[in-house]
């Protein structure tokens, strides 16, 4: 009797540091992010590192720490990834839940899916081979790495996460409510608007973030299909460079413990903010429509 | 009284399985009709084949007829969303929208156009009252349905089924996840009901069929064994299978 209780509670013990090794790492990194990130603003003004969209950080005599243009850069590609993602991914999810047969349903679902296991590395190399040539050409642009090029592909690379679990939360959504709205006389296209959209709203909502999550933090990809201009970019057909991007090309570079080199946690920071600011913005949207729709 | 539903040699199969064995039945207006049964005898299932649940089914497979007021509901040129606003249902478990208390009874409304905003909370309350339901939820019509009691919700239900008056109600075993209270409470409601509507009930509660049903329909392994008024079925049925059931040797 006392071994079982002292194995329940050995068990307890597993499981609750299991729990909290996740807050440590989650709280470490942050923790590390701004440490060093913090140490920019001894000779950088918060006002340089937000405001200024100059960034020149290993420039002789007078370097400069303005982020701007790629937080900027960052969002929008972001933003015009979501743009293109979140209808065509809800859609999918829509009619391999509502509509497809299962025959049609158990291919196309693992062939999706499968979609999401290609390396960002080929991603990028389609976005300089194939996309970005079309781009300027259907556009007229002298050539298409910019920031509508990032876009397309980081939608590409986000559709599998947004298809498979807004899918998921939508057939989980009960046949009961189906067949209740059936019976009023409801069409599919109704019943789907109606009452299996709304039921599964909170699942939904977390595909979009993963989805959003997901474009974020690509890195190779942007890297890669964007043209990297640390300018700020006027509109989508000019070249942009993103946080991440630049915390891959500059860190392997940069000489250790300068300005230059908390700079760059000081990007990763930002980044870091970012998702939990998009994170808690979703999980105060799901909670709000939870029952209430 | 009229026949308000002829149900004509239907027939069904799930894949290869004939559940339906070929059903012929004539259901007379503002009756209530009890189907009853062992479990798996088809009760159900010819219930929702009155209403076309089965065309959600793919491995479903019907042949037969079931006329409303005379018109085939099986044919191919009939809207099977009209169907179903004719012949609204009542399901097993309570299967409210999670939505308000006011948005589940106006759904039916809303959806088949048949009120716009200021004609739509009266029809709500009328709705409401006839289920006797109206006192109970008049302060709270913007709370969700998921927070009432069981009995409370497969009252709403019903409210929102006959929201959009239809003419025949289809009741699926309603009272089977409720306590006795809740059930007398839908089956003097199913009374009251009967005035207006046709309703045809599933249900596994022998003292409920008596209680409630104008005529009852043995059925037994997918076919029809014996039709008629109640009182009749249950104290001098013909058939010997039917005896044995209502005396309860097995079921």
């Amino acid at each position: 009797m006392k071994l079982r209780k002292a194995i329940d509670q050995l068990m307890q013990g597993v499981f609750l540091s299991a729990g909290l090794t996740a807050v440590v790492f989650l709280l470490g990194i942050f923790g590390m992010l701004l440490f060093n990130g913090a140490k920019t603003f001894k000779e950088v003004s918060l006002a340089e590192f937000f405001g200024s969209s100059n960034w020149n950080p290993s420039a002789y005599g007078e370097p400069s720490f303005g982020i701007l243009s790629m937080l900027v850069s960052t969002l929008m590609v972001t933003a015009g990834a979501m743009l293109i993602a979140i209808p065509l991914g809800i859609g999918t999810a829509a009619y391999l839940s509502e509509v497809a047969s299962p025959k049609v349903r158990n291919w196309l679902k693992p062939t999706i899916e499968l979609l999401a296991g290609v390396p960002s590395v080929a991603v990028g190399f389609i976005g300089i081979v194939l996309v970005a040539p079309a781009i300027a050409k259907v556009f007229g642009l002298s050539n298409g790495l910019n920031a509508l090029n990032g876009a397309i592909l980081l939608a590409v690379m986000a559709l599998p996460t947004i298809i498979t679990v807004a899918e998921d939360s939508m057939r989980a959504v009960p046949k009961q409510f189906r067949e209740a709205s059936y019976a009023l006389g409801a069409n599919g296209w109704t019943t789907l608007v109606r009452v299996v959209l709304p039921a599964s709203f909170s699942g939904i909502i977390a595909a979009i973030i993963l989805g959003i999550g997901r474009a974020i933090g690509e890195t190779m990809t942007v890297l890669m299909a964007t043209g990297n201009a640390t300018a700020m970019p006027n509109g989508f057909f000019d070249p942009v460079r993103t946080l991440t991007a630049t915390i891959a090309i500059e860190l392997g570079e940069v000489a250790y413990g300068t300005n230059h080199y908390y700079s760059l946690f000081g990007l990763g920071a930002v980044l870091f903010v970012i998702s939990l600011l998009v994170n808690l913005l979703a999980e105060k949207l799901a909670s709000k429509f939870r029952y209430k729709l | 009284m009229d026949t308000k539903l002829k149900i004509q040699d239907l027939r069904l199969h799930f894949g290869k399985k004939e559940v339906l064995k070929g059903i012929n039945l004539n259901i007379k207006d503002n009756t209530i009709t009890a189907l009853i049964g062992p479990s798996g005898c088809g009760k159900s299932t010819l219930l929702r084949s009155i209403n076309r649940m089965h065309d959600l089914d793919p491995s479903a497979k019907l042949s037969g007829s079931v006329f409303l007021d005379g018109e085939n509901i099986y044919d191919r040129k009939k809207s099977v969303v009209d169907i179903r606003r004719k012949i609204g249902m009542v399901f097993q478990k309570p299967n409210p929208f999670p939505k308000s208390i006011y948005e589940n009874v106006a759904y039916g409304l809303k959806i088949n156009q048949l009120a716009k905003h200021k004609a739509l909370q009266p029809r709500v309350e009328h709705a409401l009252k006839s289920c006797y339901l109206w006192e109970e939820v008049q302060d709270q019509l913007g709370k969700s349905a998921l927070e009432l009691s069981g009995g409370q919700q497969q009252r709403l239900c019903i409210a929102r089924a006959i929201a959009v008056e239809p003419e025949v109600l289809l009741m699926d075993e309603p009272c089977s996840a409720l306590d006795p209270i809740s059930t007398s409470k839908i089956e003097a409601l199913m009374l009251r009901l009967k005035e207006q509507y046709c309703i045809v009930i599933v249900t596994h509660n022998m003292q409920q069929a008596q209680r409630v049903a104008d005529y009852t329909a043995f059925m037994y392994l997918g076919e029809l064994v014996e039709f008629g008024e109640t009182a009749q079925i249950f104290n001098e049925p013909q058939m010997e299978l039917t005896r044995n059931y209502v005396s309860g040797h097995f079921g």
